[in-house]
């Protein structure tokens, strides 16, 4: 699936005219696996709306395989089926009484068999942790914050969407869980193909799996490249309220101090080869 | 005395079979910084609503400075000398103006006008948001709506501050500058703080470090102690924080290292 943003401007009618997308011009391909960042308030959210057909542009064109949604009487719906989208706060999603009900609703527009519907719920729990005997009946709003995070988004896997967009889906989760689900993202992206835009302000998130990453700023894009270029870019990401992944911190301190390490790694493993290659000699303590 | 004292309690919602919170004992000094981690589902948010008398224990008491929560003459009390931010400052900020919205908790206290105004001016110059009074609260960056949050907790002069995920949500920059306001807050002014938190970093510069799992207190210590013993905390779904691991992977390739924290403390010991 082939997504093409073309000029795409939004303001937000009561926000006295605020454009908080400025003449955004992007093209996702299919089995990309896109980081998206930026500080507060830069727009991404609502560029992940677009995206999924939510929010309707105020200018410019959102054209998805080749069909322009942005037109009357397109069938939004199906669009909607095949680019999923977990919202940034879980309570905007969930609505049903129970757990059960609440992720079969995705599903149930699909025209499947209820057995099949069952079948999906219960894989959409599992793969996000939760024991479905234990959850299927509770209430999706007596849930911990972590737990409705969890049922927020298996909502959107039983979908099966060819396109996942997920709007900061690490907030609230435990470290194991966090873990849970980006071993998730990648089996998803490596194994099924499919295109994965995630959104997070966690840096290390973004670095490890990303294949572009996009960061915004008040509304325009201000990179848009391979993570290794994104966070070479050390004072312009700092300027932007963002930062590095700390495993990149680390090296760039030992750097500052004289020695010679890589500062495109953003994994521990990595960072200890390098370490133990460059620092190796030196006494240490 | 304790600030907080926590004696045996239990806590069961309504629809469950298993308790919430089973058997908790804690007590809390004044003047502590306090981290609660612990996986989802494991009690923290359900504490820390027995602390400001969302809640009420089911068995066992809950003190504030000696005041029993379950004691209904106390409760205006208590919640007035412990305060509550939560993950998202959206559904916390009410008014059109940052000011009326600091002004919200006195005002229900029923402090006097001038008092309010003196007050709203030092909880924003404290949270460093000084000169912010007139603008709209949705206007603002998501790591200054957060502060303004805890300025309106602040201008009800608590002793206390519980944080439930402050950061959850904020961009780097903004986690940075609300862990210094509340440990600003904690050092020169004296309030206790209790945060909550999945992000282990934040936890360092505190002064004891509580783990729950599965309702109960599963240990407490020091940052020291508690991201010392690593097999301990990565069996409860929990981790150590990056300086930690990558430190004790290198002591595992042969390198002499201390027992680190910081950045600053591992990259001192390596270069
Ligand atoms: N429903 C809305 N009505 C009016 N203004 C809005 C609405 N939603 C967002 N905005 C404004 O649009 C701008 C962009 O918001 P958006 O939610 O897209 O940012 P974001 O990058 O997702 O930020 P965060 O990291 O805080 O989630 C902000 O200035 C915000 O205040
Ligand atoms: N309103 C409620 N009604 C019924 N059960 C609830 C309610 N709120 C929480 N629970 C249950 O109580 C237990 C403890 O929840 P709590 O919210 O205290 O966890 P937590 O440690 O804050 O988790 P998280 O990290 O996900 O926020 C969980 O099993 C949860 O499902
Ligand atoms: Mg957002
Ligand atoms: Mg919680």
């Amino acid at each position: 699936m082939l997504i093409e943003l073309k000029n795409v401007t939004h303001v937000y009618e009561h926000e006295r005219g605020t454009r908080v997308l400025k003449n955004v011009n992007l093209e996702i391909r299919e089995n990309e696996f896109i980081g998206l960042i930026g500080h507060t308030g830069s727009g991404k959210s609502t560029l992940a709306q677009i995206l999924n057909g939510l929010i309707k542009p105020s200018e410019g064109n959102v054209i998805i395989d080749g069909i322009d949604i942005t037109k009357e009487k397109v069938n939004l719906q199906r669009i909607r089926q095949k680019i999923g989208l977990v919202f940034q706060y879980p309570e905007h999603q969930l609505f049903e009484e129970t757990v059960y009900k609440d992720i079969a609703f995705g599903p149930g527009n699909l025209e499947l068999d209820p057995e099949d519907i069952e079948i999906r719920v219960r894989e959409a729990l599992e793969l996000v942790g939760l024991n479905y005997e234990e959850f299927k009946n509770r209430s999706p709003f007596n849930l911990s914050g972590g737990q409705q995070r969890k049922v927020a988004i298996a909502g959107v896997l039983a979908m099966k969407p060819e396109v996942l967009i997920l709007d900061e889906p690490t907030a609230g989760l435990d470290p194991q869980g966090r873990r849970q689900l980006m071993g998730l993202l990648e089996t998803l992206y490596k194994k099924e193909g499919i295109t994965v835009i995630l959104i997070s302000h966690r840096m290390e998130e973004i670095a490890r799996l990303s294949t572009r990453v996009i960061v915004l700023c008040e509304g325009k894009v201000q990179f848009d490249d391979s993570p290794e270029k994104v966070f070479a870019e050390v004072e312009a990401i700092k300027k932007l309220s963002l930062g590095l992944p700390e495993i990149t911190e680390i090296l760039h301190c030992i750097k500052e101090r004289g020695f010679d390490v890589r500062t495109d790694i953003f994994t521990i493993d990595g960072a200890v080869k390098e370490i133990v290659s460059k620092l190796r000699r030196k006494d240490i303590c | 005395m304790a600030l907080i004292e926590i004696k045996g309690v239990d806590f069961t919602y309504n629809e469950l079979e298993t308790p919430a919170l089973a058997n908790i004992n804690l007590s809390i000094e004044a003047g502590e910084f306090i981290a609660i981690i612990g996986g989802n589902g494991s009690g923290k948010s359900t504490l820390a609503k027995l602390l400001n008398v969302l809640l009420l224990p089911g068995s066992g008491k809950v003190l504030v400075d000696g005041m029993d929560t379950a004691d209904e003459k106390y409760k205006l009390k208590i919640r007035q000398k412990v305060g509550m931010v939560f993950q998202n400052p959206d559904n916390q900020l009410v008014a059109a103006r940052v000011e009326d919205d600091i002004a919200f908790g006195p005002e229900n206290l029923g402090i006097p006008g001038p008092e309010i105004r003196k007050r709203v001016d030092q909880a924003l110059e404290l949270v460093g948001m000084a000169g912010f009074h007139d603008y709209p609260p949705h206007e603002l960056s998501g790591g200054q709506k957060q502060r303004i949050a805890i300025a309106g907790i602040i201008a009800m002069e608590p002793d206390c501050i519980v944080l439930d995920e402050p950061t959850a949500m904020l961009d780097p920059k903004g986690r940075k500058e609300v862990m210094d306001t509340i440990h600003f807050l904690n050092k020169e002014k004296g309030i206790t703080i209790i945060h909550i938190t999945h992000f282990m970093e934040e936890t360092i510069g505190a002064d004891r470090i509580f783990v729950m799992h599965n309702g109960a207190i599963y240990k407490e210590g020091t940052p020291e102690e508690i991201f010392h013993s690593i097999s301990d905390i990565k069996r409860l779904g929990l981790d150590v924080t990056v300086v930690v691991e990558l430190a004790e992977r290198l002591k595992k390739e042969g390198f002499n290292l201390p027992d680190v924290l910081t950045i600053s403390e591992l990259v001192d010991c390596l270069c």
